[in-house]
């Protein structure tokens, strides 16, 4: 979706400024937040697209007055409320006014040390690869109003495919029931003059992630 | 004014929520009717009484175990950081065999130092001709298994917007200059591939040891976001 979390390019946004704390939770109910995202994302309950997709589907005017964890946890209750994990009444409760559903599994002490390490994304293709490093591509102009990691400065631009990355799940199809539905994925480089105009840094190139449907050949 | 959404100066954002001038009726914004301290001025604010809520509930319904949220927020507040990619970093400074593994493929190479890695970390290299730097427009992805959590900046409007389109200000913005002739490469993470920078190594550092290398690697030089330190550096 055109959200405003697709901000690459956009001004009015001010100056980057170093953080004034540099811990990695400034309050307590941050680290609560991204210990329950963990959590229930160990038990699979939802993937981490579908935790971005729900982020993104929160009005830009709450998007952008939010704070990080902010956006997580009204993702969070979103994502529990969608899944059927929790109801719409309880958050209103506070607490829990039915049994738990049965979920994939619930992390334990146990699964602390495995639970840190990122996990893989890769899957197997179905099919061959369609372009290769060294083609010249252009990304679709696709606007759809669902989850995609086609950011728009990037649409309809030409680039060069400079690796293959493997293939791995899809974001747009799992973040409309359409199941992982494995893409091939490549390293698209665009000019910075190509992407910003003529009065873009000529030293720029930029590159993207980019999955097997978001390109035809240039 | 810039948009305020550094995670640390919330007090605006809560007390918008607290006095209800923010519209939470749309659908997928669940607001909890929690009861609250007698006293008008709880020290609770909204979010934090959502929080409590939210947990309240997964625990209750079996789905998270408190203790083991505790030992996740260890992990990420005394065991995880920068540290581990500094490691990596100043590996590849004095062996050009781990240099040219941690090139071929970050996630196995780092493993090899005994640190669990997960998938698809790619390491991209600084030279004389050209400066790599790291973003995520979309949202916040970065490399937690070889920085631990990202700062606040990394995560912010300014950057994200940015960074893809005015490198050279951004670094500007962190007192950083590169010369002019110098290409600036920007990776966008926008799938589940990460990126670690492997700057150059400063100059005047000949005969240092690997861990007297790793305290002149900073987290931001592992983003590009910066230069490693020097051995003139105060």
């Amino acid at each position: 979706m055109n959200g405003v979390h697709d901000m690459g390019g956009m001004h009015g946004f001010g100056r980057v400024e170093r953080d004034a704390d540099e811990r990695p939770f400034h309050a307590t109910w941050e680290a609560r937040v991204l210990a329950m995202q963990r959590a229930i994302r160990f038990a699979r309950a939802w993937n981490i697209d579908e935790s971005r997709d729900a982020i993104e589907r929160q009005p830009a005017h709450r998007y952008l007055a939010a704070s990080y964890y902010e956006r997580w946890l009204m993702a969070m209750e979103t994502n529990a409320v969608e899944k059927g994990l929790i109801g719409a009444d309880e958050i209103a409760a506070g607490r829990a006014l039915r049994p738990g559903k049965p979920v994939a599994g619930v992390m334990t002490q146990g699964d602390l040390g495995r639970s840190f390490t990122r996990g893989s994304f890769s899957r197997t293709p179905n099919s061959e690869a369609r372009f290769k490093p060294g083609n010249r591509v252009r990304m679709r102009n696709i606007n759809p109003p669902t989850h995609t990691r086609l950011p728009r400065y990037a649409r309809g631009h030409e680039g060069l495919i400079e690796a293959l990355r493997g293939c791995h799940v899809f974001p747009d199809s799992v973040t409309t029931g359409r199941g992982e539905d494995p893409q091939w994925l490549y390293t698209v480089v665009f000019n910075g003059r190509d992407l910003w105009g003529a009065d873009a840094d000529p030293t720029l190139t930029v590159s993207i992630e980019a999955f097997e449907p978001y390109l035809e050949p240039a | 004014m810039a948009v305020e959404l550094r995670s640390h100066k919330d007090a605006t954002t809560i007390s918008r929520y607290r006095s209800g001038r923010v519209d939470s009726s749309y659908p997928g914004f669940y607001r909890p009717n929690m009861p609250k301290h007698d006293h008008d001025h709880s020290e609770l604010s909204d979010t934090q009484l959502r929080v409590r809520a939210l947990e309240t509930i997964l625990t209750e319904k079996g789905y998270v175990d408190p203790a083991v949220l505790d030992g996740i927020i260890e992990h990420y507040e005394t065991k995880t950081g920068p540290h581990i990619g500094a490691r990596a970093i100043a590996r590849a400074w004095v062996d050009p065999q781990f240099k040219a593994a941690l090139l071929e493929d970050a996630t196995k190479a780092i493993a090899s130092l005994g640190v669990g890695v997960g998938d698809h970390l790619i390491a991209v290299e600084n030279t004389r001709a050209r400066h790599n730097m790291v973003v995520c427009t979309l949202c916040s992805c970065y490399p937690w298994d070889v920085l631990g959590l990202p700062p606040v900046w990394y995560k912010s409007a300014p950057y994200r917007s940015r960074a893809v389109m005015d490198p050279r200000g951004v670094l500007a913005d962190f007192g950083v200059t590169l010369p002019g002739e110098t290409e600036i490469r920007v990776w966008d993470s926008t799938a589940e591939t990460r990126f670690l920078v492997l700057p150059q190594r400063p100059a005047g550092t000949d005969g240092w040891s690997e861990e007297r290398l790793a305290t002149l690697v900073t987290r931001d030089c592992m983003i590009g976001m910066g230069l490693p330190l020097t051995p003139a550096t105060p």
